[in-house]
């Protein structure tokens, strides 16, 4: 602590420790943050010289734009479904191979394996799986059901989104909750048993109370995943058959890209990230609530 | 009789947890058998395997998506990236730590806060700043801009971790006179590794297979990561399924490669990601 009383050093050593961090923070986080901010109150087509300031014109668009709205609710349609699914597979797999079943490490491991692949590969992959095995089998054990592809349907094809994030991260997830089941001390599962307590009344009252830092954790994750995913649904369907599963990252994406509405889209990315934010800290607040201490 | 019954249920679970396993596993073998098969064997019945190993998928599939060109832009971007979040970050979450100055406090919740942030709550801006203003998208800003992204966790995570160091280490060094660089590297830097560990696992999963970002910066077909090249390659040539098929399983297999060689850092590497 010897020579840092004046500013100079102090300056120094701090540029020297912290200096790229800061200049990258930012550069690529705060002032495009900041630029996104006032790009939302322009009409900027992201090309021409020349935009006018139009105040709050974009955010009244915006709340007009029925495709957005309907965007949006899809998006909320998706999340809730992936985040129950997710966690219920992710919960019994876990519960299940932590139970002193056989090839344990095994199975976490094999499960675990769809979360290194990224997502535009996987969309592919169930690209096929939908398209021509599902397909295939249909036609072969005669299921009319089966026979014409998920993703030609506007219905079939958000469900298939739906089973390829939850194949996705339920892996994941359950390693989370593997590590939350082994975390449960050994003596209060004996005394809960001793005390008479089995099957779903232990379930409900020991490991689920316990378990809860776990649910925070998982619930957080997948809730942030799935909102803001992109790459699976331009693989999986691109958003068709006829716009009907254009989720809502996509939707932002072409509305400033491709329709090359900077301000409209940056103001609907705005409007996201305070959705995300609102629903991420009120889950973690509800869900910290619950968590009891062993 | 209770011993019997557990038995009974021992088994039960064996098979479901078989059904499953192969429900989250077949989607990658049918990619597997069919990438050695011709368009029409895949039609005809994409459930036959095929006894020849055909590669010429892959060798077709290979030389149309550039393969080793992708690859090596992942790597090298991959690897630059990392490292340089390592470096950098390690060092900041350090200074954050040991020293209370108030811009110290400022930067490390200004960056939690920014953890938040939806990336596509800044890639318009990114854009118009990088692309439309001082038009140098290429990889090396891609490069930066994983610094600028990345920080923020590493920084996070090494601070609860330099936390937990106990500072009379670093006190006897300085009173022989070491400096602050010297301690960190000497001292600090060597206890940092299982953390460091996990950071590197968690943004190499990342950065590695990023799509939304490199598709903004890569403008440049010579620039074109694994997971662009395989996007590019799937929109020009989806009518031949065996060549898709191929092209997966090469886009797919080094990362699987990695995990077989290191399942148990990555697993591990993961919760501690999550859980902190």
């Amino acid at each position: 602590m010897k020579d840092e009383k004046n500013f100079f050093s102090k300056f120094r050593t701090y540029m020297l420790f912290a200096g790229p961090v800061t200049l990258a923070f930012f550069t690529v986080v705060i002032i495009p943050f900041l630029y996104g901010l006032f790009l939302t109150f322009t009409n900027w087509d992201g090309v021409s010289a020349n935009y006018m300031i139009v105040g709050f014109e974009n955010y009244r668009t915006i709340f007009k734009d029925a495709a957005f709205i309907q965007s949006l609710g899809l998006t909320f349609k998706y999340v809730i479904f992936t985040v129950l699914i997710t966690n219920a597979v992710a919960f019994t797999l876990a519960a299940i191979l932590t139970s002193g079943t056989k090839g344990q490490s095994f199975f976490r491991a094999g499960f675990f394996t769809p979360n290194l692949i990224g997502g535009v590969a996987l969309g592919y992959v169930w690209q096929f799986v939908f398209n021509n095995i599902i397909t295939y089998f249909g036609k072969n054990i005669g299921m009319t059901a089966l026979q014409s592809s998920f993703l030609s349907s506007p219905k079939q094809a958000f469900w298939a989104l739906v089973i390829v994030a939850v194949w996705q991260y339920s892996g994941y997830m359950m390693i989370i909750y593997i590590t939350g089941f082994l975390n449960i001390p050994k003596d209060v599962l004996e005394a809960a048993s001793i005390d008479g307590a089995a099957g779903w009344t232990k379930i409900k009252n020991i490991t689920i109370p316990l378990i809860m830092p776990a649910f925070t954790i998982s619930v957080f994750l997948t809730l942030q995943r799935t909102f803001m995913v992109y790459d699976v649904n331009l693989a999986l369907t691109k958003g068709g058959p006829f716009k009907t599963t254009e989720l809502i990252s996509m939707y932002v994406y072409k509305k400033a890209f491709t329709e090359r509405a900077y301000g409209i889209g940056q103001a609907q990315a705005v409007i996201l990230f305070v959705i995300v934010a609102i629903i991420s800290i009120t889950q973690v607040y509800l869900s910290k609530k619950k968590e009891v201490e062993a | 009789m209770l011993g019997r019954k557990n038995k009974i249920m021992g088994h039960i679970k064996v098979v479901v947890l078989g059904i499953l396993f192969v429900l989250y596993l077949g989607p990658m073998l049918f990619v597997l058998i069919n990438s050695f098969k011709a368009n029409k064997d895949i039609i005809l019945n994409p459930l036959q395997i095929l006894g020849n190993l055909n590669i010429k998928n892959y060798i077709e599939a290979a030389e149309k998506m550039k393969y080793i060109s992708a690859f090596e832009n992942s790597l090298l971007i991959t690897i630059l990236s990392v490292g340089l979040i390592i470096l950098t970050a390690s060092m900041a979450a350090y200074i954050f730590c040991r020293k209370k100055w108030s811009v110290n406090n400022f930067m490390f919740y200004a960056m939690i806060a920014a953890m938040i942030l939806p990336f596509q709550a800044l890639m318009i801006p990114l854009v118009s700043i990088y692309g439309g203003q001082l038009n140098v998208l290429n990889k090396w800003t891609l490069i930066y801009m994983y610094i600028g992204f990345g920080a923020p966790l590493a920084v996070f995570m090494y601070h609860g971790f330099i936390k937990g160091i106990p500072l009379e280490l670093e006190e006897a060094a300085q009173i022989d006179g070491a400096s602050q660089l010297k301690v960190f590297t000497k001292i600090i830097w060597p206890i940092l590794r299982p953390i460091t560990l996990t950071i590197t696992i968690l943004d190499v999963l990342w950065i590695w297979n990023d799509f939304l970002l490199p598709s903004l910066i890569l403008v440049e077909a010579n620039d074109r990561t694994l997971p662009l090249s395989t996007f590019y390659f799937y929109g020009t040539y989806s009518v031949d399924l065996g060549l898709m098929m191929a092209g997966l399983v090469l886009t797919i297999t080094p990362v699987l490669i990695l995990y077989l060689f290191l399942q148990k850092y990555i697993l591990e590497g993961v919760v501690q990601g999550a859980i902190k």
